[in-house]
């Protein structure tokens, strides 16, 4: 028998496939018929925990800094009844865990919260430090519709939280009760205590929605290749409390409805894997993306530029003593870096990190195939560095270096590229030699923008000690600063 | 005109003092919100464009013109007679704040008067209106008493606020008399906050049904405040004089900013429309 894992992700497709099922059937349904409703119980926290699983508090993973001690309740403390939660967050270097943080999870089904407009609860600290997040929605299950508000002030008096349900309609079966999560970045690393009383969902009536939003509230531009999954982020709403202040939420993907005016350049919006929604790039032209919530329109779109297919590297054909530093074409050697990040004299960004499969762009080939390629940005000087946590390279065994360069801008008169070989990085003393690509070796570039060089390593006047390659420098002093990278490898000519 | 300096610690002060009076006053359990009945005057504004001239002037300017600048009140807004501050679309009125720079000043508006085209002495006077948002806005709709041709002025000639707001208020009204000895910080008025909804949100009616030596007033079908001469020579140690015995027009503005509502802040949203379904006068 096959096993079928269920994904979220799977859900709709599914459920279509059971409404067809259902159409299918020669009967229609009994207008007596009445769907099954979740329970409606307000009460998340009053003077002890309402209707939630045994365990209470579900801290967010221990592993990952979260600290399980800090969690609990204070009969000393309330707004009303007997008790409150109290939550003493701890400081950065707690040996329990850096910051606290963990939801509250229906003990059942799930509760229907269709007939409420927000999620109250009364809060107050023993400084006035920042909550880093409040909110509702996620359980660890599915996370299917987490709305939050971020960084709330406490005060030392118990103050009322007001966190709006943005389309409560959605909420039919909802087990993510409360969510929490707060560290000391407000206090400078001082741990603070936070007390929460009366967590319910009322039905208040005294909301305004000033205006859902994606990508922030701004019309953003991207340029985006075929075959990228484009994310569309910023996704929140913004509402008039009753006590006229504003409050900006954060909300799930999942009360969005996303539309394109253009199929032909975005495909189906999914989510990845991150839960956050992508639509897959599948064509040259102009595509603007919209979302509405509950036939709402939000405010912003993302428009996209479709580019049509990326504009690969020439696939390199060399075979013989290849020491490859970065190339999808080959297995690469250990490096420390693609940047170093040098402070304070380096400018460059992009290339973090030593992973020659996470760097900056990932342009899929025709054949699905990633093609990564790094992508150097307001560059003045970057290396790509093999050295302290990995061996130095021999490249004695090889005479020839091979780079391909597409630069991303316009390149004037006296625009150039010094490439700088240096070894002994880290392991002795050092020594090395430069070959410079001016403004003309620049712009002969394929159809691609790509230009390919093979430079001799004679042509690196110095460069004498080919066993111990620590560092291999891109120099462009700011004349240029945004190139992509991809292929940088010795060989044997 | 509307002198509104201080008014919200007396306001607070005669909320309790209101409880106190209607608690221990039985009568007012018996009274009815609306006795008159017979329709007399109306706008329902179902004509798109410019008000009805028939019904309304358009005032213009600042109130320099009037020998008031800022309205009395040092507000920041230009009134216009343009479309893009008054106009009537789609059966209700649209007096909208814009923020523009506008002959000297930062913001345009509008305000509507019935000054010479209704002036009446008692009835009930009802808008059904949509109220606007943030901080900075302050919508109002009041009554203000005939001048005699510039021979009487402010507060002598009396002032009816049937339904004043504050946009960062959203869940409260307040209705207010001004007259000689109880204007500006010192007039008598009640807050009336709404429950489980709010005024920026959708329609709601405001009233004052003004009788001989007696004005309720009503939101909703709620009576809140009821003010005779007695109250107000009680409010006022017996110096305050009732002069709500003669004819009243009708005003219908959105003010930005000023003593009371103070100036928009950044997260004052513009333009702020104020929508009125219909205006009408019963006696």
């Amino acid at each position: 028998m096959k096993k079928i894992k269920f994904m979220y992700s799977k859900t709709t497709l599914l459920l279509g496939l059971f409404v067809l099922l259902f159409s299918n059937c020669e009967r229609e349904i009994s207008d007596e018929a009445v769907l099954a409703t979740f329970q409606t119980n307000p009460n998340v926290f009053t003077d002890a925990p309402a209707g939630l699983t045994d365990e209470f508090f579900i801290s967010f993973d221990p592993a990952g800094g979260a600290n399980t001690e800090g969690f609990g309740t204070d009969d000393n403390e309330a707004y009303e009844g007997t008790s409150s939660i109290r939550i003493d967050v701890p400081a950065p270097n707690d040996p329990n865990g850096g910051f606290i943080g963990g939801i509250f999870r229906d003990r059942g089904e799930g509760r229907d919260l269709s007939g409420y407009d927000a999620l109250t609860f009364w809060m107050k600290g023993s400084t006035t430090a920042s909550v880093a997040l409040l909110g509702f929605g996620t359980d660890f299950l599915e996370d299917k519709f987490p709305v939050s508000i971020s960084n709330k002030q406490l005060s030392t008096d118990w103050r009322k939280v007001i966190i709006p349900i943005p389309d409560a309609s959605r909420l039919t079966q909802e087990r993510g009760m409360f969510v929490f999560s707060a560290g000391t970045e407000s206090t400078g690393g001082v741990g603070f205590t936070i007390w929460i009383d009366e967590i319910k969902f009322e039905k208040l009536g005294t909301l305004k929605l000033q205006n859902y939003f994606i990508q922030n509230g701004n019309e953003v531009d991207v340029n985006v290749f075929t075959g990228v999954n484009q994310r569309v982020t910023g996704l929140g709403a913004i509402y008039n409390l009753p006590t006229g202040n504003y409050q900006t939420i954060t909300i799930s993907p999942n009360y969005f409805d996303f539309k394109s005016d253009n199929s032909s350049v975005t495909g189906n919006f999914r989510f990845n894997e991150a839960g956050e929604i992508v639509t897959p790039i599948i064509g040259e032209g102009k595509a603007t993306v919209t979302a509405e919530v509950a036939n709402v329109l939000a405010t912003g779109a993302l428009v996209i530029n479709g580019q049509g297919d990326f504009p690969h590297a020439p696939i390199p054909t060399a075979t013989t003593n290849v020491v490859s530093l970065f190339s999808d074409a080959y297995a690469n050697v250990p490096v420390r870096h693609y940047n170093g990040f040098f402070a304070p004299f380096q400018t460059t960004e992009g290339g973090a990190g030593p992973d020659p499969n996470n760097v900056d762009i990932k342009a899929p080939f025709a054949n699905g195939d990633l093609d990564n390629i790094i992508n150097y940005t307001k560059l003045n000087f970057v290396s790509i560095g093999m050295y302290e946590a990995v061996p130095n390279i021999d490249v004695s065994a090889t005479n020839t270096l091979h780079i391909d360069i597409n630069v991303r801008e316009n390149i004037d008169n006296g625009d150039f590229i010094r490439i700088q070989l240096e070894s002994g990085t880290g392991s002795g003393t050092t020594s090395g030699g430069t070959f410079t690509l001016n403004a003309t070796a620049l712009r002969n570039a394929d159809a691609n923008g790509w230009v390919s060089v093979n430079i001799p390593l004679s042509s690196f006047p110095g460069f004498n000690s080919r066993t111990n390659l620590g560092q291999l420098f891109f120099i462009s002093d700011n004349t240029i600063s945004n190139i992509w990278v991809d292929n940088v490898y010795f060989y044997t000519n | 005109m509307k002198n509104i300096y201080k008014r919200k610690l007396q306001l607070l002060t005669l909320c309790c003092l209101s409880v106190l009076g209607f608690t221990s006053c039985d009568t007012d359990e018996t009274q009815t919100v609306a006795t008159l009945n017979n329709l007399v005057w109306q706008d329902e504004f179902d004509t798109d464009g410019t008000p009805d001239a028939a019904n309304w002037n358009l005032l213009k300017g600042d109130g320099t013109a009037q020998g008031i600048p800022g309205w009395g009140n040092n507000e920041l807004q230009n009134y216009t007679d343009r479309p893009e501050n008054v106009t009537v679309q789609n059966g209700v009125l649209i007096i909208t704040a814009q923020k523009e720079n506008f002959e000297g000043k930062s913001y345009t508006s509008a305000r509507i008067t019935t000054k010479g085209k209704l002036d009446q002495q008692y009835g009930r006077f009802e808008a059904r209106i949509k109220l606007p948002t943030g901080k900075g806005i302050f919508p109002a709709f009041w009554l203000l008493g005939d001048d005699e041709n510039g021979s009487l002025v402010w507060p002598q000639i009396g002032e009816i606020d049937i339904m004043e707001y504050l946009g960062d208020e959203p869940t409260s009204v307040f209705g207010t008399i001004h007259g000689p000895g109880f204007s500006g910080a010192n007039s008598i008025t009640k807050q009336y906050e709404i429950s489980n909804d709010r005024f920026d949100n959708g329609f709601h009616i405001f009233g004052v049904e003004w009788s001989p030596n007696s004005i309720n007033w009503y939101v909703d079908g709620d009576l809140y405040q009821s003010l005779t001469p007695a109250d107000v020579s009680e409010e006022t140690n017996g110096v305050g004089e009732w002069v709500f015995n003669r004819p009243f027009h009708i005003i219908l503005n959105v003010a930005v900013g000023g003593n009371l509502p103070g100036s928009p802040n950044e997260n004052t949203i513009f333009p702020q429309r104020m929508l009125v379904d219909y205006v009408r006068v019963y006696n």
